[in-house]
């Protein structure tokens, strides 16, 4: 059934934003710090585990993969609800930093792949 | 006529569900009409959520009642939810797969990312931390900024901010992946993966991908996954500290 799969994200889920709120008080923020990245992480472990012990049939991967696919339209629900009538005088700046930022990750790329040639042939 | 808005309020989730429906439905038909695919579909509707926030106040969209719901269905719990069940598409053979090289372009990626941006934000006059850290996140994906912004307080208008950032690294990393590929050796898996280990901002790397060589989208896509997680770990913790450390 499609529950057990968001069932199983939804405890994945729930333990990684127990973390973050534990991590988020020991940094003495008052936010959650890297909830997603724990619940993720719990969810790739889990979901490796009940596939191999074959618990995990392809009806509760559904249930994960439907949320999966409203990803895109919670961020357009998200982007709706933001101060944007403040933000539109500092337009500029979301331009230049997305174009500069950007082109730079771009010119990193050979030199990593570069590098990771040089390590291939130095093994 | 005030009997059926009422009504509509009352249902504000599924209003906001058929909103962003139909958000997206214009939004891939204009992609697809207007830039043969080009520009994203993800992109246009997320600058269009940008766009209608404006007609609303401090809560963008969500002031007038009759879409209250678009708080909800965009709000941090359905969003953290949504982005968790990404994870979903790995598997622990896969980041085997990846490896060393997967992990440290992740890690070179988000830095670039994080100092560039936050180091342009300081240049052009923020300089309190909570809008330096969020802009610097907000150029690793338009995810990672508004996840950063919130876990460390900072004001919904730099989180908007942060999110077109990361729109327009998305649109730009579509556009010019095909035109550079060449120029960037993208032609094999291993540079695929450090691409998107790098790059990160999965909705971006995929599209560019796709359009330069459909066989290595799932190379891209894979250390892409891992780049959202990662950032949304690193910028309000150690990013955060290193930046209150400079300034």
């Amino acid at each position: 059934m499609k529950i057990y799969g968001i069932a199983i994200l939804s405890l994945c889920y729930l333990a990684g934003q127990v973390i973050g709120d534990l991590l988020g008080l020991g940094l003495a923020f008052k936010g959650n710090i890297g909830g997603v990245a724990f619940g993720m992480l719990f969810l790739i472990v889990f979901a490796d585990h009940f596939k191999n012990k074959g618990f995990f049939d392809q009806e509760s991967e559904s249930g994960i993969l439907f949320w999966s696919s409203m990803y895109i339209p919670v961020v357009v629900a998200m982007s709706s609800i933001q101060n944007v009538k403040v933000a539109i005088s500092s337009g500029f700046i979301a331009v230049v930093v997305g174009v500069l930022s950007t082109l730079f990750c771009f010119m990193l790329i050979p030199l990593i792949s570069k590098f990771s040639k040089q390590e291939e042939n130095g093994n | 006529m005030e009997t059926i808005i009422e009504g509509l309020i009352k249902n504000n989730l599924i209003v906001a569900f058929l909103t962003v429906g139909v958000i997206l439905f214009l939004s891939y038909w204009l992609s697809k009409t207007f830039t043969k695919g080009k520009i994203p579909g993800a992109a246009i509707a997320i600058s269009a959520g940008l766009f209608i926030a404006y007609f609303g106040g401090d809560k963008g969209i969500a002031n007038i009642p009759l879409f209250s719901g678009m708080a909800i269905l965009g709000g941090n719990m359905l969003r953290d939810f949504s982005i968790v069940s990404t994870a979903m598409g790995a598997s622990i053979s896969q980041i085997k797969k990846a490896g060393w090289i997967g992990f440290f372009s992740l890690l070179i990626g988000i830095g670039a990312a994080f100092f560039s941006g936050a180091l342009l934000a300081y240049a052009m006059g923020y300089h309190d931390i909570k809008s330096v850290v969020t802009i610097g996140a907000g150029a690793c994906t338009f995810i990672v900024g508004p996840v950063t912004g919130n876990a460390i307080g900072a004001e919904s208008d730099i989180v908007a901010i942060s999110i077109a950032i990361g729109v327009i690294k998305s649109v730009l990393v579509t556009l010019l992946t095909p035109a550079i590929a060449k120029k960037i050796r993208l032609t094999n898996p291993k540079t695929a993966m450090i691409y998107g280990g790098v790059i990160g901002t999965t909705s971006g790397v995929a599209a560019g991908l796709a359009a330069t060589d459909p066989k290595l989208v799932p190379y891209g896509a894979l250390t892409a996954t891992f780049y959202t997680g990662l950032a949304c770990l690193l910028c309000p913790s150690v990013l955060y500290y290193i930046i209150d450390l400079m300034i």
